[in-house]
């Protein structure tokens, strides 16, 4: 385990800052005590210093998980938000989508969100913004990226995809192995 | 060539030719069924035919008018039947065959309908005419033999056999055979023979559990002359072990465990699935909304008890209630009834540190974290990496952040790190698992398994202990549970290996052959028959002290130490969850380390009505105990050895190596003093205080 280098930072927070924007500095100074970001086996974890410093007792080979997984680094160093981060990601959502009762369960399952199941967006939304989506109900379902903007939105037929899936919760049982 | 039937005179008709063709194939069956386990189907079976036993004493009325008619119906099969029935006349039969008889005719019948023959009218009646067949059947019980007989070759001596046996009984036997369970008897040898040959079918056997359960519980009424209790209890033993597919090993540790009355309600109770149980997850959300959200769903629900707030118990459910979207988001986590209750025992504390030492799935891991609400730390272990994924897949959805998860063996623990306000040890049950879920289990573990498991758990309990930190100011506690569904665990683990542990601590402990402590019964378990969840057992432990005894150098003070500890137990009351104890060298320290403790339970009380009656005696009695101690110190050495010889011989080699002169408390020490902690503390070497709480 080990603090991420400058340049892992960088790419990991301008990952981040497509979902939550400048609400990423509420992730890193919080009230409740100091949180950091750590790398361990490709995986990056997000937890308090309490936990960490309670976390170098144990040995890096024994060592499965330490507070929350946000993402992995890929064997070609861009980061991939796993769904794990959706917990911190959903609160500061700057751009949200909520899906209708239908839809809900093909998005679980990994399937794009398509215009008829488009029951609200966030105004203003640009083409390619990083969007967390919800159920009619407010529960957050995953995240993805927006197909269209808003505008477009209003327009496309009811068959075009509005939002690129990228991970949803469905992916807790599909693929625990893969999480961590 | 109908014939009218005398009602007072019941004429006895065996099956059809054909039916009796089926036989050989059924005989097969039921070698196979005793042999392995028992298809549901055909438990369902016997137990539809043993209802309508019972309906046949009002049904009784109706025979009579419609006797006539059917006679004329059936006439063709009775027909076959006369050469027998002139036979049975004069034959009889002793008491339990007669069960086995009604069953094979009904069985028969059943498998002669799917071919269409003779006894199809019959199948097709009405249910009166059936039922009153049944009884017509039930009434002639004696072809059974005969039936086996003529395709015996034995046969020739078992009818005279049966015979003499059966004499003076006879009259009953065509009278009324409702009242079966008032005359049971046991069978003879020569039954015993026969049954080996060809065995029992299921309902006879349930039957005579039934009514060999009844006699052991009433003996001195209804025992028959001349029989001694210990036959009564081996036929017992031997149709248990069939009817249920448990080895003989299992159902004797079983019935050491439990009442008769109440063994066959467990074993009973083994053989259902315990309703699906689910926890919400308060950290996101409550029950009354989660329960609205899934009623919404369709699933049938309801509040789980009164002593949980979290928990739901599903009935039905129109969807997959492992992948509901509320599912996916971690409102709720599928978890059995059972594992709530160490989690709720262990009553984890905001900002503590907690010790789970074998998470997984991860279910209490996560109980445990809701329960702090986030706040301190939880270091979730298992020593299964695969199983492992599980606990970080189950945290992540339960949003649950406080967490470290580990992969070491828990053994190994101590020496990772220590200073846990609290330890969760949920010992595995090496495979055993729960019964209900795996059949296996029932007939693949013996004594060796059981015993190497036992091993395995009192070596994770000591790791335990030594994790746990004695100067916690909220904390300070183990909580030691064990799954057990089922037999395996409970006679196994629970009162060998955790009492005898705890016997470490407690030496004057009492079960059967081996003492334990009285303050034992304060530990909890929870039967599959009395409480409908899965078997549980557990006990709550106070740790007083983080010294540890040391040296080989001071042998007699150990012994000593281990004589007072026993005197200086306290005991609680009510639920009965608590245990408390003290092991130590002085009186003083006895009590000082006594008040804080007391304290503390006040706050941690699970089911919140158990006290602890305050250790008043507490140094007074260690002091005495002390004298006491020196003075009996050899008496106490010797039982102690006389103990472990006993009670070691499992666990074996380790122990008894070490143990040619010492007693077992102190080996006990000996190898706590050998771990880390004693390492780091060597300078404090004084003496430890354990309390249990249960």
């Amino acid at each position: 385990m080990r603090p991420l280098t400058e340049e892992e930072t960088k790419t990991m927070f301008e990952k981040l800052s497509k979902y939550i924007g400048e609400n990423i500095k509420l992730l890193v100074d919080r009230p409740d005590g100091t949180y950091c970001f750590r790398l361990h086996k490709d995986r990056v974890y997000y937890m308090s210093e309490k936990i960490l410093k309670l976390a170098t007792n144990i040995s890096r080979d024994k060592l499965v998980s330490v507070g929350t997984c946000f993402g992995k680094f890929t064997k070609t160093s861009k980061f991939r938000l796993h769904i794990t981060a959706l917990d911190f990601l959903a609160p500061y959502a700057k751009f949200k989508v909520w899906v209708k009762p239908g839809t809900e369960q093909s998005f679980l399952y990994g399937n794009h969100v398509l215009k008829s199941g488009l029951g609200r967006i966030t105004e203003n939304t640009e083409q390619y913004q990083g969007v967390v989506v919800y159920s009619m109900a407010d529960v957050p379902l995953g995240f993805g990226v927006a197909a269209k903007s808003t505008q477009e939105c209003r327009r496309v037929d009811p068959m075009s995809i509005v939002v690129f899936h990228q991970a949803d919760v469905g992916e807790f049982i599909r693929n625990e192995d893969t999480l961590t | 060539m109908g014939r009218k039937l005398d009602p007072t005179n019941k004429v006895k008709r065996g099956p059809g030719r054909k039916a009796r063709k089926q036989r050989g194939a059924e005989t097969e069956l039921a070698k196979f069924i005793t042999d392995g386990d028992i298809p549901q189907f055909f438990l369902c079976l016997f137990y539809v035919q043993g209802f309508t036993d019972e309906n046949s004493k009002w049904l009784k009325p109706v025979k009579k008018k419609q006797k006539t008619d059917e006679s004329e119906e059936d006439s063709d099969t009775e027909w076959e039947e006369e050469e027998e029935e002139e036979q049975e006349e004069v034959k009889l039969q002793p008491q339990p065959k007669e069960e086995e008889e009604d069953d094979d005719d009904d069985d028969d019948e059943e498998m002669v309908d799917d071919y269409g023959t003779v006894n199809d009218e019959s199948g097709e009646k009405s249910g009166e005419e059936e039922s009153d067949e049944e009884k017509k059947k039930k009434s002639m019980a004696e072809e059974s033999d005969e039936d086996e007989d003529e395709e015996d070759e034995e046969g020739e001596d078992d009818d005279e056999d049966d015979q003499s046996d059966g004499d003076m009984e006879e009259e009953d036997t065509v009278q009324a055979n409702i009242d079966e369970m008032d005359k049971f008897r046991l069978p003879g040898a020569e039954e015993a023979e026969k049954e080996a040959v060809l065995p029992l079918d299921l309902k006879t056997v349930y039957q005579r559990i039934k009514d060999n359960v009844d006699v052991l519980c009433n003996f001195s009424s209804k025992r028959e002359e001349g029989k001694s209790r210990a036959e009564y209890i081996s036929l017992l033993k031997k149709d248990l072990s069939t009817y249920y597919s448990y080895n003989h090993f299992l159902i004797e540790k079983l019935m050491d465990i439990f009442p008769l009355s109440e063994l066959v309600d467990f074993l009973e109770a083994n053989e259902i699935q315990r309703p699906v149980t689910i926890r919400t997850n308060t950290l996101k959300t409550r029950r009354r909304d989660l329960a609205q959200a899934l009623i919404n769903r369709g699933v049938n629900l309801d509040p789980l008890g009164k002593w949980s707030k979290v928990g739901l118990v599903i009935f039905d459910s129109s969807v997959p209630i492992g992948a509901t979207p509320e599912y996916l988001a971690g409102h709720y986590m599928l978890q059995g009834a059972s594992s709530f209750l160490p989690v709720m025992a262990l009553s984890p504390q905001e900002g503590e540190l907690v010790l789970d030492m074998s998470s997984a799935p991860g279910g209490k891991t996560t109980y445990i974290a809701q329960l702090m609400r986030n706040t301190g730390t939880i270091v979730a272990n298992d020593a299964n990496a695969d199983r492992l994924k599980s606990v970080v897949g189950n945290i992540h959805r339960l949003g649950v952040t406080n967490t470290v998860v580990c992969n070491y063996d828990g053994r190994q623990f101590p020496k990772v790190m220590g200073g846990f306000d609290r330890v969760l040890l949920d010992a595995p049950c090496s495979g055993t698992g729960v019964i209900a879920k795996d059949p296996a289990v029932k007939t693949s573990k013996d004594q060796v398994d059981i015993l190497r498991s036992a091993h395995l758990q009192k070596e994770l309990l000591l790791a335990a202990i030594d994790s746990v930190n004695a100067e916690s100011p909220s904390g300070g506690y183990l909580v030691y549970c064990l799954k057990y569904g089922n037999c395996v665990c409970v006679c196994s683990r629970v009162t060998h290996d955790f009492m005898f542990l705890i016997s470490f601590f407690f030496p004057s402990c009492r079960f059967r052959e081996r003492r334990f402590h009285p303050s034992l019964q304060l530990t909890r378990r929870f039967y599959p028959h009395s409480h409908n969840m899965d078997g549980f057992f557990v006990a709550k432990l106070k740790k007083f002290s983080n010294v540890i005894p040391t040296t080989p150098s001071d042998k007699e003070d150990d012994v000593t130490e281990a004589s007072e500890g026993t005197t200086a137990v306290e005991s609680a009351e009510t639920k009965g969850v608590k245990t408390k104890k003290t092991v130590s060298g002085q009186a003083g320290t006895a009590h000082t380390n006594g008040t804080p403790a007391k304290e503390n339970n006040k706050k941690t009380n699970v089911k919140s009505k158990r006290k602890e009656s305050p250790p008043a005696a507490g140094p007074k009695r260690a002091k005495v105990a002390k004298l006491d101690a020196q003075t009996v110190k050899a008496a106490v050495k010797k039982s102690d050895q006389s103990k472990a010889s006993k009670a070691a011989k499992p666990d074996g080699k380790k122990l008894e190596k070490k143990n040619a002169t010492k007693m077992k408390p102190r080996i006990k020490k000996n190898r706590i003093g050998k771990n880390k902690f004693n390492k780091l503390k060597k300078m404090l070497n004084k003496q430890d205080d354990v309390v249990g709480q249960c």
